[in-house]
């Protein structure tokens, strides 16, 4: 078990990185935090002729308040920082309750927030957190740089929309409105293991307690994080009770989601996963929300 | 193969330099190129944690890094602390607390709590076990693990204690 040969790279700053790209394009593999990646090349399921390591692309590494009132996540930022950073801990709760089921704190120390956004691991905790909170990926070549959100980052299993002369470079994060709620609600078989299903929520309540918004995400149970698009319709616009949440979170499980079956997880107990989950995060978040 | 790459890395307050090919991990170098074997490999895919170190001060899991990476970062491992004669409070505790049954997990179990304890120094057992939630036992069944990390919290209190006091 140890990895095939490569070229390496370690540039030190984005433009470095994006000629080498540029150059190499799919000859290339970016290693960011490298805790899936390394395993995989371990394993040799990926055997990349070269690694373009950003780990010493000091600019890349940051926490910062936006003028809106978002954040802005460098993308080599490592995932224990942002677990541990009082900005994100007093504006989105929701990341630190999430990464507290990312694998383990050895791993979560070196691990990047970008790199497990690149890496679009339809079992990963931040994607779905991302989309729940409806963040968007700056994007950047030789050619400049685009903006993508995070609904249309995602294209596939392990598939995003960069192109192999792409890199993310930040992940943004608005403002969450007032009366703002969150919930995060995962079941794993062990602690650090992969999600059968997780949910993230996010949820914002009116003047009158009728809910403005709902963002349902779940990882686990598609190609890619899912947002439940009616369910989050179902509630918006009505006073949140106990019934329209189980209403919505049936529609979520059922409606929303087409999960798979694996060894550890039929579709039948993926579904009811889903819709107990769910539930409960509804439940939850609007607790949070009308506080 | 692809080039060979200088590496000058500091472990354990030594300067090291050595020349290897980039898909080297850190792990085989700390035990093949160094010569320091307390680190163990298990798993290779950072599950089991047994290779866990410390990478400026953050336990890591020395398997997914290549020793490439490691150029101007200062690596603790397991030989870092006591000695045989003088071992360190966390290595002792699990002695006393027969914290290591083949001992093959116990490198990586310590070096994951050794920083733990630095930043939490009264845990609860609850916080003791998500701490070593990374470091898998095929032995103990965790228990003694667990009374051994206990054993040391309050060794480095009497240790910090002592300090203050000027003993």
């Amino acid at each position: 078990m140890k990895p095939a040969s490569f070229e390496y790279y370690a540039p030190t700053n984005v433009d470095e990185a994006l000629a080498r790209l540029a150059e190499l394009g799919y000859g290339v593999k970016v290693l960011a935090g490298g805790q899936s990646l390394v395993p995989s090349m371990n394993f040799r399921l990926a055997q990349p002729p070269a690694l373009l390591d950003l780990n010493n692309v000091q600019e890349l590494f940051y926490i910062r308040p936006t003028s809106d009132g978002g954040v802005a996540i460098g993308t080599m930022t490592r995932d224990s920082q942002v677990e541990h950073d009082a900005l994100i801990k007093e504006k989105f709760p929701i990341i630190a309750a999430a990464m507290h089921f990312m694998a383990h704190p050895q791993i979560r120390n070196r691990g990047t927030f970008g790199g497990a956004i690149a890496h679009a691991d339809p079992t990963a905790q931040l994607p779905a957190v991302v989309l729940a909170l409806n963040g968007r990926m700056r994007i950047r070549s030789q050619q400049g740089e685009r903006w993508v959100a995070a609904e249309e980052f995602f294209v596939g299993p392990f598939t995003s929309v960069l192109e192999p002369e792409e890199l993310l470079v930040e992940v943004e994060l608005p403002p969450t409105p007032a009366h703002s709620g969150w919930s995060y609600r995962q079941m794993e078989r062990q602690a650090g293991a992969q999600a059968l299903v997780g949910v993230a929520v996010m949820v914002s309540l009116d003047e009158a307690g009728k809910c403005r918004s709902a963002r349902i995400a779940f990882l686990s149970v598609g190609e890619t994080a899912v947002l439940a698009r009616q369910a989050a319709q179902m509630l918006t616009g009505q006073k949140p009770t106990a019934e329209l949440i189980h209403a919505a979170a049936e529609t979520a499980a059922n409606v929303d989601i087409e999960p798979g079956g694996d060894i550890h997880c039929s579709v039948e107990y993926r579904r009811h996963l889903a819709e107990v989950l769910a539930r409960q995060a509804l439940t939850e978040a609007f607790e949070r929300a009308g506080r | 193969m692809s080039d060979l790459i200088n590496v000058k890395v500091t472990v354990n307050g030594m300067a090291y330099e050595r020349e290897v090919e980039p898909r080297m991990l850190l792990v085989d170098f700390i035990r093949h190129e160094l010569g320091l074997t307390g680190t163990h490999v298990g798993c290779e895919h950072g599950v089991c944690g047994t290779c866990t170190i410390l990478f400026d001060g953050s336990p890591v899991r020395s398997c997914l890094l290549f020793a490439v990476q490691a150029v101007g970062h200062e690596i603790r491992t397991i030989e870092g602390l006591g000695t045989i004669d003088h071992l360190h409070p966390v290595q002792e505790a699990f002695r006393e607390a027969h914290g290591a049954q083949c001992g093959f997990c116990t490198p990586g179990m310590i070096m994951s709590v050794l920083p733990f304890l630095e930043e939490n120094q009264d845990p609860t057992e609850q916080e003791i076990r998500e701490a070593i939630d990374g470091n898998l036992c095929r032995c103990t069944g965790y228990q003694h693990i667990i009374q051994a990390v206990e054993l040391a919290s309050d060794k480095l209190a009497e240790q910090r204690q002592s300090v203050k006091e000027g003993r």
